[in-house]
């Protein structure tokens, strides 16, 4: 699930406030996938229980700041180098996953499209291929295995879009310029 | 088996200096008999470019371009001419068909080039067009065709005769998706049946889904591959 690796996506630089989590959670997601606090809070616990963050410092108020810890790092890492897969997919995931791509520094954007590309025409290919095994078919095998075809399709066409406008985007300056202590100890970093 | 199409290090530069412009840099594919493989890319990414230079229509900057066995960089004109009529079949996306030819005279064309004999050569053309299943229109001229009836004679004429290698540009842009279905099935029976090796350019992932394997050029460099004989290690790990 997406929030979780978000969240960590968000993490990444620095430790950070709940608050802060869910507003800039939202800045890279174009508001598409509003967060309530509650929602952050609880998967926050969540990954602290599965030792991915841990609270860096308490304030007097009671309120505080979360680090990625590396066991986190790691599971970032493999969520970006993954492509998500077809069975289990909410569309949504893919385009969070790329608007964070582009909001956390360091993560080369484009070959996380093209990862994604090479494994949606490899589904495409297997499709196409069960199809010219199956010339005088069933009809109704026939129209759902084209439905899934164009399904296919039409996500890599969206992800030729998806490219192009990343890459004009990620010509302009950053919204938030963050000053960071450079981190070339992770793997995302290539 | 050893590979029909093996380039190696392709590098073609217009221009000079300031100017120049990179269209590939440093490309390597190898395409096995019966292997058809697949060529995306956004616009100006050096489809067409890596194109003309297997089939010997334009020349490298550096790098190898080998077809069966024969280095197109070194062989003479005379060579490069002689393999691209026996050996090399091209479709072009404009199809390049002589409008004062009939369909047959059309694609008998390059072997009398190659000085077949007219009967025979009428002969194999015949079958080519039978082949693409547009036998009955073998007396038509070009003009007097539909956009898929002409692409067809089209790939007649660059599957006419013994061709080891099939090179297609876009050879389904102007056509309907159940038309340019037909033209990809009728690819990938050249190369399951007969062990050609066939290299197509789309912009159509649907019509790429029909390759054993698709690549991907981006500024004239290939970035990742997708089909059975990619390492799914190496996908994951992306491009170099
Ligand atoms: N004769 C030429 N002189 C200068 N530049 C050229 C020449 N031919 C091609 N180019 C440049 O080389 C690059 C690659 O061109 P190419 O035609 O191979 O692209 P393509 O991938 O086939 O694009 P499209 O999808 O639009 O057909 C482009 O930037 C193009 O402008
Ligand atoms: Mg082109």
């Amino acid at each position: 699930m997406s929030i979780k690796h978000g969240l960590l996506a968000l993490l990444r630089e620095e430790p950070k406030y709940g608050y802060q989590l869910r507003g800039e959670f939202e800045a890279a997601t174009g508001a598409t996938w509003p967060l309530n606090i509650g929602q952050v809070y609880t998967t926050l616990t969540r990954l602290e229980r599965d030792g991915l963050v841990r609270a860096a410092s308490t304030e007097a108020d009671g309120r505080s700041t979360y680090e990625i810890t590396e066991a986190g790092r790691t599971e970032l890492d493999s969520w970006f180098q993954t492509p998500v897969t077809r069975e289990s997919r909410p569309r949504d995931e893919l385009a969070i996953k790329l608007a964070l791509a582009l909001a956390v520094p360091g993560v080369d954007v484009s070959a996380v499209v093209q990862r994604q590309r090479s494994a949606t025409m490899q589904s495409l290919q297997e499709l196409t291929r069960l199809k010219r095994g199956d010339r005088d078919g069933e009809i109704s095998w026939r129209l759902v295995l084209e439905s899934m075809i164009f399904a296919a399709e039409a996500e890599i066409r969206w992800l030729d879009h998806c490219e192009s406008i990343l890459l004009r985007h990620r010509g302009r300056p950053a919204k938030q310029p963050q000053v960071h202590e450079a981190d070339d100890t992770t793997e995302v970093t290539r | 088996m050893s590979a029909i199409l093996d380039i190696r290090g392709l590098t073609r530069t217009h221009g000079k200096g300031e100017q120049a412009v990179h269209a590939l840099r440093g490309v390597d594919l190898s395409v096995a008999p019966g292997e058809l493989v697949a060529v995306m890319g956004p616009s100006g990414s050096g489809k067409s470019t890596l194109l003309t230079c297997a089939g010997g229509l334009d020349q490298p900057t550096r790098g190898e371009v080998l077809v069966d066995g024969n280095d197109l960089v070194t062989l003479s004109r005379a060579g490069v001419a002689a393999l691209r009529r026996r050996r090399i079949g091209y479709v072009f996306q404009d199809f390049n068909l002589i409008p004062a030819l009939t369909a047959v005279e059309n694609v008998a064309l390059p072997l009398e080039l190659d000085g077949t004999r007219s009967r025979t050569a009428r002969k194999y053309a015949e079958a080519a067009l039978q082949e693409v299943g547009i036998g009955e229109l073998a007396d038509r001229f070009p003009d007097d065709m539909s956009g898929g009836q002409r692409q067809r004679v089209a790939i007649a004429r660059a599957i006419v005769g013994d061709r080891r290698l099939l090179l297609a540009d876009e050879p389904t842009g102007a056509l309907d998706s159940e038309t340019g279905e037909a033209v990809l099935q009728l690819l990938r029976d050249r190369c399951d049946q007969h062990g050609i090796a066939g290299v197509l350019v789309t912009h159509e992932a649907r019509h790429a889904a029909w390759a054993d394997r698709v690549v991907y050029l981006r500024d004239g460099v290939l970035v990742g591959q997708a089909g059975p004989l990619a390492d799914p290690d190496q996908l994951l790990q992306g491009s170099h």
